[in-house]
């Protein structure tokens, strides 16, 4: 089973039919935007609300998204308060931090990330990064969910053993992982030679 | 570690872009001339890895857990240039797809994970592997690698904090390193761990002399040193030269109390060993990690004498 990273992102609407490389350049200057200039915070703000209300993406699984990466931000920012003025800076870069990644949340669930490796290629990102690029993505999960059963299995057979005993059989379900993983290198590679890659 | 949006400023991003773009550039080229076709694929799948092996959970005390980062894992099992592909791939994977590290910082987080935990991570790794020959090298190699790329990691995100003015350098490299001291020995232990396994099972697959990648040109190492310590002298080097100056101001406060009888009595000791504390806070930081890299290099050590006699005498 594989499941979906992006659910959202091939819904229909008028964000989600905009050509990728508009959508990705757009997001980019809205970043550039809100991150070098002290004021640009409130239009950018209201530009990424209208694109949530044209996106028809749920406000609910937007806000979840949110909450779920905020503390990592959150955690930085608690630093700027241990100076002067830092209740100021603090609340500036919790702003800020919260529409740059409601900006990219965006970006991800109304462009499939295959159609933004296409603009990658296009403009010029060499061809290696973009191959393991469509590979990673394509496997992730694969790997996760075999990661996840093998360390299922070696619980079940060793259930209630010491830290140190779970560190050693989690390393190596880890490098069985590793070695799994370049035995599956191999067959995509037999793979997609058959299907005339170069 | 990673640095979300909005964190840092224009110069320390563009900074940042531009140092891991050449590093990724070098490793391109590399690759394309030294990776074989069929070892393609690889690439992408050791991404996935990566990402597989971050999400199962290793339990430290009181119900918290930790997990690999990796960078020294992937350097030591498919050799620098792969690792600088593999991990700026796992990075922006990272950030499109889960929003994890901001897309404008995404170069700051590459050079800080991607290039110095790879290839600086490797270049400890090989000093030490040679050092200590043999398996045993392996081991004491990867464990003092992976220990440093994660400190030298988070000595790098503070310099780019304090640089951008996000949070003062007294404060934002205190906290930052002297945490990433005690996950850097989880890091080492894991990454030790899994390098083992991967050795009993395919020891074709962890051989020092032969990575995946090709070994590098004696140019190649050049420029990623060079690349390396560019980063290190933008980013951290500015706030390394204050510290003799705030020494020495803590002095002159202090000189300045003693001959001042006039000053108020009851507050100015408090607020000047407040001040002289903060002051001293890198310092001590800085004293800290420098008896923690002997410390860790000593364990290492040890990991690899216990580790080895019982891989030699087990039965296969």
């Amino acid at each position: 089973m594989i499941f979906s990273l992006d659910p959202h992102s091939r819904i229909d609407s008028p964000v989600h039919r905009l050509p990728a490389w508009a959508k990705l350049a757009a997001a980019l200057a809205l970043l550039v935007a809100t991150v070098t200039t002290p004021r640009a915070f409130i239009p950018v703000g209201v530009v990424l609300i209208a694109v949530v209300a044209l996106s028809r993406i749920p406000v609910l699984f937007l806000l979840k998204r949110l909450l779920l990466l905020e503390p990592l931000a959150l955690g930085v920012a608690l630093l700027a308060l241990l100076q002067e003025g830092g209740v100021r800076i603090f609340a500036l870069i919790v702003v800020k931090a919260t529409l740059c990644l409601l900006t990219v949340i965006l970006l991800s669930n109304t462009t499939p990330f295959a159609d933004l490796l296409r603009v990658l290629r296009r403009v010029r990102v060499p061809a290696l990064l973009v191959t393991t690029l469509a590979l990673m993505y394509r496997y992730l999960f694969v790997l996760a969910e075999e990661g996840e059963r093998m360390r299922r299995a070696r619980a079940c057979r060793t259930y209630g053993v010491g830290r140190s005993h779970a560190w050693k059989s989690l390393a190596s379900v880890v490098g069985r992982l590793f070695v799994r993983s370049t035995e599956r290198a191999e067959r995509i590679h037999a793979a997609m030679c058959a299907r005339g890659w170069r | 570690m990673h640095i979300p949006d909005g964190f840092l400023d224009g110069k320390t991003m563009v900074t940042g872009a531009v140092l891991s773009g050449c590093a990724l550039g070098l490793s391109v080229r590399q690759l394309r001339r030294r990776l074989p076709r069929r070892r393609v694929p690889l690439m992408g799948l050791a991404a996935a890895f990566v990402f597989a092996a971050q999400m199962l959970n290793f339990p430290i005390a009181g119900g918290t857990s930790g997990h690999l980062l990796g960078s020294v894992l992937i350097a030591v099992l498919l050799g620098p240039g792969a690792a600088v592909l593999v991990l700026t791939a796992v990075l922006i994977v990272q950030c499109l797809v889960f929003a994890d590290g901001g897309l404008l910082s995404l170069g700051a987080n590459i050079f800080n994970m991607g290039v110095v935990g790879g290839v600086g991570g490797y270049a400890i790794y090989r000093v030490v592997q040679k050092l200590a020959g043999g398996l045993r090298g392996v081991i004491m190699g990867a464990a003092f690698a992976a220990w440093c790329s994660a400190v030298l990691a988070a000595v790098l995100a503070a310099g780019e904090l304090a640089l951008s003015g996000t949070a003062p350098w007294t404060i934002v490299f205190p906290a930052m390193v002297n945490v990433h001291l005690l996950i850097g020995l989880g890091e080492a232990a894991i990454t030790v761990l899994v390098v083992v396994a991967i050795q009993r099972t395919r020891p074709d697959l962890v051989d020092p002399s032969a990575p995946a990648s090709g070994p590098l040109s004696y140019r190649q190492v050049a420029a990623y040193g060079l690349l390396i310590s560019l980063g290190l002298a933008l980013f951290v080097s500015p706030f390394a030269c204050a510290w003799p100056d705030g020494l020495e101001r803590v002095a002159e406060t202090l000189g300045f109390a003693h001959r001042a009888a006039a000053a108020p009595l009851a507050a100015a000791p408090l607020a000047e060993y407040r001040l002289s504390w903060v002051r001293s806070a890198p310092l001590a930081t800085s004293f800290a990690g420098a008896i923690g890299t002997v410390l860790v290099f000593l364990l290492a050590f040890v990991t690899a004498r216990v580790l080895i006699p019982r891989t030699r005498t087990e039965p296969r």
